[in-house]
């Protein structure tokens, strides 16, 4: 993945305003956090390929991240701490991760399902 | 001296970790030994150092390190199929029958697999549960053995010293070597503990501890 590229991320968002997409949710601490740490609590969860749209898109910097929140009509998506972007097969990859490299926060669209091919 | 041992573990790495120095003895002995692994871990969160991999390539790349260590270990690898962090979701009696039926081909006489719940992850967990299940449904004489791999912090606490405890220290490159295939997972582990600040060695010392023994629990069917 590379670092966001604030215009061109707000550019395929606001292209994909009214479509049925496919989206992945994450968000982790890793699942031995509290393995290596006796304070911390393992914390997760994620949505894969809940079929949506939305009326409205923003992707906004803060320092060295960015917060995406599409909004619905019904509701909201919202992810924070993104960092790195990528195209693939047409669908876009947000995520946002840690100095080492591991994945913090994941937010992804795309108007085919995600990865069944890859997973099955 | 056994004839096949199958390892049953949840994730691409487990094998490495866990017991890669005693699957490495009974290569040399001449044992044939197969990884029968749950997932791809699809929802690791490692994806290297500067990021080579992302949500939806990483499947496919742990798939492909999962194949270079079995082929590193000269072990066999047998696919499960099953989505990381789903297990204990999973219907339990339907892994364990879905289990028996692969050990029905691999015809063990040792099998290994994570301890209950003493094994950290909750795959790990619902793993083994179902390897122990499928295990128990073999008639007493044609069940091969069990070991369970425990490693949670407490589990000595409950369970008390493991029976087996397999100094694997004079094969400890090696089994570096082999975790190090797995680049995606192990790169960040290795780079914390290279160098000399006071912190990496403290962090080595403490792998090299936890890695150089590899302890099995002998499971009693009690039948």
């Amino acid at each position: 993945m590379k670092p966001i590229n604030h215009s061109h991320v707000q550019q395929i968002l606001t292209d994909s305003i009214g479509k049925k997409l496919y989206v992945h949710l994450e968000t982790t601490n890793g699942a031995y956090a509290s393995h290596f740490n006796n304070e911390a609590v393992n914390v997760g969860a994620y949505i894969r390929n809940a079929h949506i749209s939305f009326t409205q898109a923003k992707i906004i910097q803060d320092d060295a991240s960015f917060r995406v929140g599409l909004k619905m009509e019904f509701g909201w998506i919202y992810a924070e701490g993104l960092t790195d972007f990528e195209e693939l097969n047409g669908a876009l990859l947000l995520a946002g991760h840690d100095s080492e490299g591991r994945v913090m926060v994941a937010l992804q669209i795309s108007e085919q399902p995600f990865g069944q091919e890859l997973t099955d | 001296m056994e004839q096949h041992v199958v390892v049953i573990y949840a994730h691409p790495d487990d094998e490495c970790f866990g017991t890669a120095g005693t699957i490495m003895e009974y290569r040399k002995k001449g044992v044939p030994v197969t990884y029968v692994c749950g997932t791809l871990g699809e929802m690791g969160r490692n994806m290297g150092s500067p990021t080579f991999a992302n949500r939806e390539t990483l499947p496919a790349l742990r798939k492909k390190e999962l194949e270079d260590a079995c082929a590193f270990l000269d072990i066999d690898l047998h696919l499960l199929g099953y989505r990381d962090k789903t297990i204990e979701f999973e219907d339990r009696k339907e892994v364990a029958t879905h289990i028996k039926e692969v050990l029905d081909e691999l015809k063990p006489s040792l099998v290994i697999t994570h301890y209950p719940p003493f094994a950290v992850h909750p795959d790990h967990n619902a793993l083994g549960a179902a390897t122990i299940d499928a295990v128990g449904m073999y008639d007493k004489d044609e069940r091969p053995d069990l070991w369970a791999t425990a490693i949670s912090k407490d589990f000595e606490k409950h369970l008390g010293k493991p029976h087996i405890i397999n100094d694997i220290t004079p094969m400890f490159d090696q089994k570096l070597e082999a975790i190090m295939v797995h680049k995606s997972q192990a790169q960040g582990m290795l780079e914390r503990m290279s160098g000399s600040s006071q912190d990496a060695i403290a962090l080595k010392a403490a792998w090299e501890k936890r890695l150089g023994k590899e302890q099995f629990f002998i499971w009693d069917y009690e039948d």
